[in-house]
């Protein structure tokens, strides 16, 4: 692929480039003379042919390594057990242990989509354009990351850690054996309040179906106190911040935030203090 | 042996037939190179000239353009794989079954789409975290990122409903996991917030359209069948097309 045209333009480009790093930046301000390109065939066209190829190689391997497999005729009278969604959904199944199913299978996946296609719109950060930057972007880049790792390591949880009754099981334990049932019995918080705050489980009023009871306009509080207090802490304390974003931009941004964080922790306060749902009304619980 | 190569190509690259079809000589000058990408319906996704940050497989991985070439696979090998199977719940396991012991190549074809189906959803996964990472959605490519999201879905989708249809255990219920969570739908699931409210049962639910019933069964089957066959790969067809087609107006973020 070593003609003359492009010896010539591929050695011009290098003499006045000073390397790669000096290239992105001259790039990312809009300064790129013809000097700095090359024909895409054969440049970009051969590159791309040996990508499929070793692809197509390493797919090959893969099948021969390990076949498109087929259980049994489906049957409905025979619920295997655990039954597991695709591996790509088992991270939200895997949210079914903590959350209710319109929320981990509907609402979550939902705010997850709605969150990715908002990225653009609510970071106004116009640097860090066109190359891999961490401290040009520590918000955008570390809430990314965060949200990422959460997927990847539910997805993990869910294709390699849970067996039987969708019990944990450690790859040391033996998958054909029932985990024993756990003795731990799940509480809701508003019980927790009313039991360790003395408060009485008389309804103070009764809208229909919904019997409120000082406990539960409790957890309403918490529940809506961890939104109000996630959105006002930033806009005291790093009011560079909002302005950056505006009003509508800061509110989304903190929406998704905090909905995403909110996530892990329901997650925590699951496994240490054994809590059921923080909020319950009679249609949703939460 | 390389002379009478170059001479039969110099005489082929003359005659009518060849000219009609490709209008150029073989791409070994300048003028060709260029010439090839204008008149080449697949090559003129790419501009004619990138930048030497195009070939530095550090910065894109080539991740957006293996997802791409993994769904080119899974047409080929879909549509190898539609030839011997009958979206019938009494012969569905069985048409699979032959595929692994009857047919030529039937196994390798079908471990083929299943693998490049695995790959795509996870190139996809890694082509966006590449995207965010380098800020390439940022102005003017707002936009795209939105397309993407779109495929990303539709990606999911179109993975999803390919599950069911080799009728084993396996695609049964992880399928009837998934339409749980349909039910499970605020307002418009029969077992979700506000849906017993607004009048939803099992009969005319979200999982009752999603299913053509109230179970995984026949009218699951096909339903699957037609959107995983027909309607998605033209719906994501048509956003690739205009993903690519935005990737060349709005112009390569970076280094590209």
């Amino acid at each position: 692929m070593s003609d003359k045209g492009s010896a010539s333009e591929s050695k011009a480009a290098s003499s006045q480039s000073g390397g790669f790093a000096a290239l992105i930046k001259r790039t990312a301000k809009g300064k790129i003379g013809p000097e700095d390109t090359v024909l895409v065939w054969p440049n970009l066209v051969y590159l791309e042919l040996i990508s499929m190829v070793f692809a197509t190689a390493i797919l090959l391997f893969l099948c021969l390594y390990s076949p498109a497999p087929l259980e049994e005729l489906a049957s409905a009278d025979t619920t295997p057990n655990p039954t597991k969604a695709p591996w790509y959904f088992l991270g939200l199944q895997e949210l079914l242990v903590f959350f209710d199913p319109w929320l981990a299978g509907v609402v979550l996946p939902t705010f997850i989509i709605i969150g990715l296609i908002l990225i653009p719109y609510i970071d106004p950060n116009p640097l860090g354009k066109g190359y891999y930057t961490f401290s040009e972007r520590k918000f955008a880049v570390t809430g990314f990351s965060f949200g990422l790792a959460l997927w990847y390591i539910l997805i993990v949880i869910g294709v390699w850690f849970r067996g039987l009754d969708w019990s944990w099981y450690w790859p040391w334990d033996d998958p054909h054996m029932h985990q024993p049932a756990g003795a731990v019995k799940l509480v809701d918080l508003e019980v927790i309040l009313q039991s360790t705050l003395g408060l009485s489980e008389r309804p103070i009023v009764t809208l229909g179906r919904y019997a409120v009871t000082v406990a539960n306009i409790l957890t309403w509080g918490m529940f809506l106190g961890y939104y109000a207090v996630g959105f006002t802490i930033p806009f005291l304390l790093f009011r560079k911040f909002y302005n950056r974003l505006g009003f509508v931009r800061y509110n989304l941004t903190m929406f998704m935030f905090l909905s995403m964080m909110g996530v892990p922790l329901k997650i925590f306060v699951r496994l240490l203090a054994n809590i059921k749902y923080v909020l319950v009304t009679p249609w949703f619980n939460i | 042996m390389l002379e009478l190569l170059k001479r039969i190509r110099n005489t082929v690259n003359k005659t009518q037939v060849f000219k009609s079809i490709f209008r150029h000589g073989y791409p070994d000058n300048d003028a060709n190179r260029a010439l090839v990408m204008f008149s080449n319906v697949v090559l003129h996704l790419h501009p004619v000239r990138v930048h030497r940050g195009a070939l530095k497989i550090k910065f894109t991985w080539c991740l957006g353009g293996l997802t791409f070439f993994f769904f080119i696979l899974l047409a080929i090998t879909g549509v190898f794989l539609m030839f011997y199977y009958v979206p019938d719940t009494n012969r569905a396991y069985q048409n699979i079954q032959d595929l692994g012991t009857v047919i030529f190549f039937g196994d390798l074809f079908r471990s083929l789409h299943r693998w490049s189906a695995h790959s795509m959803v996870l190139f996809v996964w890694l082509h966006m975290t590449r995207v965010f990472l380098t800020g390439s959605y940022k102005p003017p490519r707002e936009f795209n990122w939105v397309v993407g999201v779109i495929l990303l879905s539709t990606t999911l989708v179109l993975s999803w409903t390919g599950y069911l249809l080799p009728w084993d255990q396996l695609a049964l219920w992880a399928v009837t996991v998934g339409s749980k969570m349909a039910e499970a739908s605020p307002l418009i699931g029969n077992a979700g917030p506000f849906g017993p409210e607004l009048g939803m049962n099992p009969t005319n639910d979200i999982a009752f359209v999603l299913l053509g019933g109230t179970v995984v069964g026949q009218s699951a089957l096909l339903r699957f069948y037609v959107l995983h066959c027909l309607a998605l790969p033209l719906v994501t067809a048509l956003f690739i097309a205009v993903h690519f087609w935005r990737i060349r107006k709005d112009g390569f973020s970076g280094p590209l």
